[in-house]
């Protein structure tokens, strides 16, 4: 039985004018760290919202933990934790108040499951009697995710939970996310950082409420069609407008201090034309795609079939 | 080089606590220049003091040539802003915008009807541009707002964590618009966590604990380190941190 089974599901808002999600099937395994990954409106937290019994499928069918979303969403919200986009906590509870809080509705105790949070909890202990609302970002995600722990949740739920954190605290809570799933925790995640996508067992790609595709971030990567070259010189402006300006040239931008050039030709025409157009010393090597490559190529195509804008 | 902004020992205390400590630096004219750090480095706090938002403690810095203390208010006629948190109106249309972000530049009407109809063009929202602002994706919001930021061609925008969200394509879009604006002479002054952006910037700082800890460009930055990314130069100085909170 898989911890997480979507058949079918849709959902539209505004008396069906607003298609949010798309006919989506996909499921997780039990233990599995799943990613979703989409950019914003592309119906990640619909999905989220539905699967923890927040919100009503207009069709299809959804379970977790083997319940059904819709008769079983009592027994649903007792095994699963959730950790919304938006900060939910309670602003004006201290650290240990809102923990305690989450405790006491889930009928437990701190003491109960304080193994499952300690090593996340010592953390935040210099500021349990801090209000939730003058965290710092990185303690904030901390405190939420104890409270969506503190029941011993089978599914956890977390919808983009390190937005806006900075990268030694986002490092931090993937090494938590991996302490979790070894103690046999199926974790649904969304985030819009795509070297995170990289330590889920499995991603989902998802755009305009639609599944894109769904495999292992390596074979995302092996599906990329097109020969991938890295390029570096001393005008990276000029190399760029004039890559996009090549007939091979099936998309080029930034990627940190190199370009990315998806071609479909050889590595000597690109040489070749980068001398006619005047380059001199360009850095060139052929590059393995990365998660975020695969994406910018999915937009990039949903972007050209969308609005016929053709720049590369 | 014209330099735009300069800050000498620039100091902010809240009672016990000094959240920006001693910041020397100078910005040059059309310069893209990062301003990283951890969650509660003291990036913002700086970032304020430089709009002329918040009175600095000591030190001294001035701002498109005026002084932090005296004239606060000549450095925000003279500057843009933008945040992920707070940038437009969601109840207004995208030329609604435009025209109340003119109107509040001072801007001729003559103007803002230029300036709506050149940025409409270049964002290609022709068709949405009497659609609220709140029906728009997040990417195209952030696009909208980094003009309206800069519709009275300040001299320097200062940009709060502009990409936040905002998925891969988009990003690389966003930044065409700030290279096409840096292209034109203005000052980009931004802060973000994708250190992939890092690299898109002329010269990059990075706050721990209230201090400037590097300053270089990104090339710079990883020889001394002596690490080939900008992610690992931000983790060995950032780790070190003692203090967390906003």
């Amino acid at each position: 039985m898989s911890a997480i089974e979507l058949k079918n599901i849709t959902k539209t808002y505004n008396k069906g004018t607003v298609l949010a999600v798309d006919d989506v099937s996909f499921s997780v395994e039990k233990g599995e760290m799943f990613g979703l990954i989409g950019p914003d409106g592309a119906g990640k937290s619909s999905i989220f919202r539905m699967l923890t019994t927040l919100l009503l499928p207009d069709k299809g069918t959804a379970t977790v933990g083997g319940y059904d979303i819709v008769k079983d969403y009592k027994a649903i919200r007792g095994i699963l934790g959730y950790m919304p986009g938006k900060f939910s906590l309670y602003q004006d509870l201290s650290v240990e108040e809102n923990l305690t809080f989450f405790a006491t509705v889930f009928e437990t105790t701190i003491e109960e499951n304080y193994n499952l949070i300690k090593d996340i909890y010592v953390q935040l202990e210099p500021f349990k009697d801090r209000r939730a609302g003058k965290l710092s970002g990185g303690m904030k995600q901390k405190l939420a995710l104890c409270c969506a722990l503190i029941h011993k949740p089978e599914v956890l739920f977390l919808d983009e939970p390190t937005t806006g954190v900075d990268v030694v605290s986002r490092k931090e809570f993937w090494e938590m996310l991996k302490r979790l799933k070894a103690q046999g925790i199926t974790i649904l995640v969304s985030t819009s950082y795509m070297d995170e996508a990289t330590l889920c067992d499995k991603i989902g790609l998802i755009l305009n409420g639609k599944i894109l595709s769904i495999a292992s971030p390596a074979d995302t990567v092996k599906a990329y069609p097109e020969k991938l070259y890295a390029l570096k010189s001393s005008n990276m402006y000029k190399l760029l407008t004039d890559l996009r300006n090549h007939d091979c040239t099936v998309n080029c931008y930034t990627f940190g201090e190199y370009l990315h050039m998806a071609a479909k030709c050889s590595e000597q025409e690109i040489r070749k034309y980068l001398e006619e157009c005047g380059h001199a010393e360009v850095e060139f090597k052929e590059v393995t795609p990365t998660v975020e490559d695969c994406f910018i190529r999915l937009l990039k195509e949903k972007s050209n079939n969308g609005n016929g804008n053709k720049s590369k | 080089m014209e330099t735009v902004i300069r800050a000498n020992k620039l100091t902010k205390r809240f009672g016990d606590f000094v959240a920006v400590d001693e910041i020397t630096f100078d910005v040059h004219k059309g310069e893209i220049f990062g301003f990283l750090g951890a969650n509660g480095a003291g990036k913002t706090t700086a970032m304020r003091m430089l709009c002329g938002l918040s009175i600095p403690t000591s030190g001294e810095a001035t701002v498109a040539g005026f002084n932090v203390f005296t004239q606060p208010e000549e450095i925000k006629k003279n500057i843009g802003y933008m945040s992920q948190k707070f940038s437009l109106y969601e109840d207004l249309s995208v030329v609604e915008n435009i025209e109340f972000y003119g109107g509040i530049y001072g801007l001729t009407r003559k103007e803002i009807r230029e300036k709506h109809k050149e940025l409409i063009a270049k964002l290609g929202l022709e068709k949405e541009a009497n659609h609220l602002v709140r029906s728009l994706p997040l990417g195209w919001k952030q696009k909208l707002s980094f003009l309206v930021a800069i519709v009275h061609q300040p001299k320097i925008v200062f940009l709060d964590e502009p990409t936040g969200g905002v998925d891969p394509y988009m990003r690389r879009e966003f930044w065409d618009l700030i290279y096409d604006a840096a292209d034109k002479g203005i000052t980009i002054f931004v802060t973000t966590h994708y250190l992939d952006e890092a690299e898109y910037c002329n010269r990059v700082t990075i706050m721990v604990d209230g201090k400037i800890e590097a300053l270089d460009s990104p090339a710079g930055l990883k020889q001394k380190f002596n690490v080939p990314s900008i992610d690992e130069v931000f983790y060995k100085l950032a780790r070190q941190a003692k203090r967390s909170g906003d």
